[in-house]
């Protein structure tokens, strides 16, 4: 699977959890540019993403993402 | 069950015409989406969960300064949950030598918490168990070492249930069992936990919700009171009009023994006070004979308040028996392996609760043990008695059918009533019926076994309460009544509650009767009444007009002067 592909996932997971159809997330999107994504909305977004590519995160993977791009480094190195 | 998410959605619904109740939840780890599970599930079973959630750790904090936040917010219902990763960190912390003492130090703080709660609010307690974890210093031994945590976390387990059991006002919300029925694994998530401080994983919250609100629903009145089964291929494997009474499978036979287990399981439940009904596609003698002649039957024709074989269509049959029962669609579970059945009477009667039975019949007690369908917050040994009182029922319903008029029937049957004040005997039957009684009952203001032994014990109060048995049996204790003195003229009935097991018997006259009697002798002139609509008790609302009062505004009122004793069939039992 392509960065491409991941991104758009991701994107529908976005979408789903935040119930929020508007949103259009890319690489360089940060926490701040979505209104729904929190500390809290957060978590939620990672167990989405989790059971969606069948891959578990580490505590500190968690803690190292500051934009979504890096969240698609992440998902690449578990397959 | 729905998932976190779905829950979440139904937090944009509109909640303004549900009932609210006040909650109010401490924890030592992080509840907000605890408090969002909570809230969306509460919509679902229609009520509107007003919830105050404390800062994160702030149990202490908010339950010993009387001035806090809590205690301002004066929720109905608190729950606390006190995680078993914040018992180990505490744990962690002590001194070896303190080891061995650590639950019942944590215990004596648990009981200070509830009563500083109870003596200062006038709350229910919801506390939730322990999840059990393993830190395994001891391995197997630590079920041979006192001090290991292990042994200490489940007596803690232990002592809260013993602390329950003598408590009134605290309840156990068991997530222990939960965490054994998903695995540990998949209801906590460690990565979570380290950078959020949130114990529950996000699959679990519905659960946990779940169990909770269960909790809630029956501390609010809303409980199952009965079980309706089917027979064919759901009590017994097998066809008992074509395969005949050797071959059906219960007991030894086939796979006969995930039946046997299944009846005890109904058995169970009818000792506990849970009507079981039958309604089944049969010729009734046909039906009845294992019954009555099966060696390996469990259930046996005394355990069955009403039975109904027949051809008719099962949601007519169903109608059938709650006519006779007199008990709400909503109290009531409808077991049959047949979905066809399942799905006529589900469209119906839509508010009776039909379980989906796996088609194996082996996973029909995992998967009913799961649905935590019997949810209760009493027990007493009147409860037990229950069948034997329906089926008294059943027979009264044959003997009326003979008598043309309702007053000659009444007549004919010896009705004898033990009018009595509250008492330490009758207290908690008392308390046991204000928490149960919906249709006939005029304020539906709930009271616990405390509040019952106040009221009981207050001069402004006088307290009736009432039994009723005729020439088929005693229906025990069955009608209670509170009369505040509102001032020297006028006396207030602040309660009025009567079980449906005693409907049409004219003892809302009797009970009249004694009212004005009593309130004849103490000089007063009137006697005023109230009726809040619920849901339920429709049944009641032209009750004070029926019995002769005036409407007043938002009350009715009877002066007595003018009353004249009604008639009535029922003597005063000597």
């Amino acid at each position: 699977m392509g960065r491409k592909d991941i991104l758009s996932q991701i994107n529908k997971i976005f979408i789903d959890t935040l119930d929020n159809s508007d949103i259009n997330i890319e690489e360089t999107t940060q926490a701040t540019d979505v209104d729904e994504w929190d500390s809290l909305t957060n978590i939620l977004l990672i167990v989405a993403i989790e059971k969606k590519f069948k891959i578990r995160f580490t505590s500190k993977e968690i803690q190292s993402w500051s934009q979504v791009g890096a969240m698609i480094d992440t998902i690449l190195t578990k397959f | 069950m729905n998932s976190f998410l779905q829950l979440k959605k139904n937090l944009k619904n509109d909640f303004s015409n549900l009932k609210i109740i006040k909650v109010a939840i401490l924890g030592d780890t992080a509840t907000q989406f605890l408090t969002q599970a909570l809230k969306g599930l509460g919509y679902d079973n229609s009520i509107n969960l007003e919830i105050w959630e404390a800062d994160f750790n702030q149990i202490e904090r908010q339950v010993f300064d009387l001035s806090s936040e809590l205690y301002e917010f004066k929720p109905e219902i608190i729950i606390v949950f006190q995680s078993s990763h914040k018992l180990l960190s505490k744990y962690n912390k002590i001194k070896p030598n303190q080891h061995v003492s650590f639950a019942t130090n944590e215990l004596v703080l648990i009981e200070n918490i509830y009563s500083n709660l109870t003596n200062n609010l006038d709350s229910k307690v919801i506390y939730y168990n322990f999840t059990e974890i393993d830190d395994s210093i001891f391995g197997n031994h630590a079920n041979k070492t006192e001090s290991s945590f292990l042994f200490q976390l489940r007596k803690l387990n232990y002592e809260l249930m013993s602390l329950a059991s003598k408590k009134a006002k605290l309840y156990l919300c068991d997530i222990s069992s939960i965490q054994n029925q998903v695995g540990k694994l998949n209801f906590f998530q460690a990565s979570i936990y380290i950078n959020t401080e949130m114990v529950l994983s996000i699959d679990v919250l519905p659960k946990i919700a779940s169990k909770t609100i269960d909790l809630i629903n029956a501390l609010n009145g809303t409980f199952k009171k009965c079980v309706i089964i089917d027979l064919d291929n759901t009590i017994w494997g097998g066809i008992i009009g074509d395969d005949g009474i050797e071959n059906i499978q219960v007991g030894g036979l086939g796979i006969g023994k995930a039946f046997s287990e299944f009846q005890d399981w109904i058995k169970k439940l009818k000792n506990r006070g849970i009507i079981v009904a039958v309604c089944s596609k049969n010729t009734e003698s046909v039906a009845k004979e294992p019954f009555e002649k099966h060696p390996d039957m469990v259930l046996r024709m005394e355990d069955i308040s009403v039975f109904k074989a027949n051809w008719d269509n099962k949601a007519d049959t169903i109608r059938q028996i709650q006519n006779i029962l007199n008990i709400g669609f909503d109290s009531m579970v409808f077991l049959d392996d047949n979905s066809f059945e399942r799905n006529i009477v589900r469209e119906n009667i839509p508010e009776i609760c039909v379980p989906e039975l796996p088609e194996d019949p082996a996973n029909y007690l995992e998967y009913l043990y799961e649905l935590n369908l019997f949810e209760t917050v009493s027990f007493s040994n009147e409860e037990a008695d229950r069948t034997r009182h329906y089926q008294i029922d059943t027979e009264r319903v044959k003997d009326y059918q003979k008598f043309t008029n309702e007053d000659d029937f009444l007549k004919n049957i010896n009705m004898l009533s033990d009018v009595q004040p509250f008492n330490k005997f009758n207290r908690p039957r008392i308390a046991q019926l204000s928490q149960r009684s919906n249709q006939f009952n005029l304020r539906t203001v709930r009271y616990t076994e405390d509040d019952i032994e106040r009221i009981s014990n207050s001069n402004a109060c006088t307290t009736f309460s009432f039994t009723l048995e005729d020439k088929f049996g005693d229906n025990g204790l069955v009608c209670a009544i509170i009369l505040n003195k509102e001032n020297d003229k006028t006396l207030f009935i602040d309660t009025w509650f009567m079980s449906c097991r005693v409907f049409k018997r004219g003892l809302e006259k009797f009970v009249l009767n004694t009212i004005i009697n009593f309130a004849k002798e103490n000089g007063f002139v009137t006697v005023k009444g109230e009726y809040i609509p619920t849901d339920k008790n429709a049944i009641v609302k032209d009750h004070y007009v029926n019995l002769g009062f005036e409407k007043e505004q938002n009350y009715f009122s009877l002066e007595i002067q003018n009353y004249q004793d009604k008639k009535i069939y029922i003597k005063i039992k000597k």
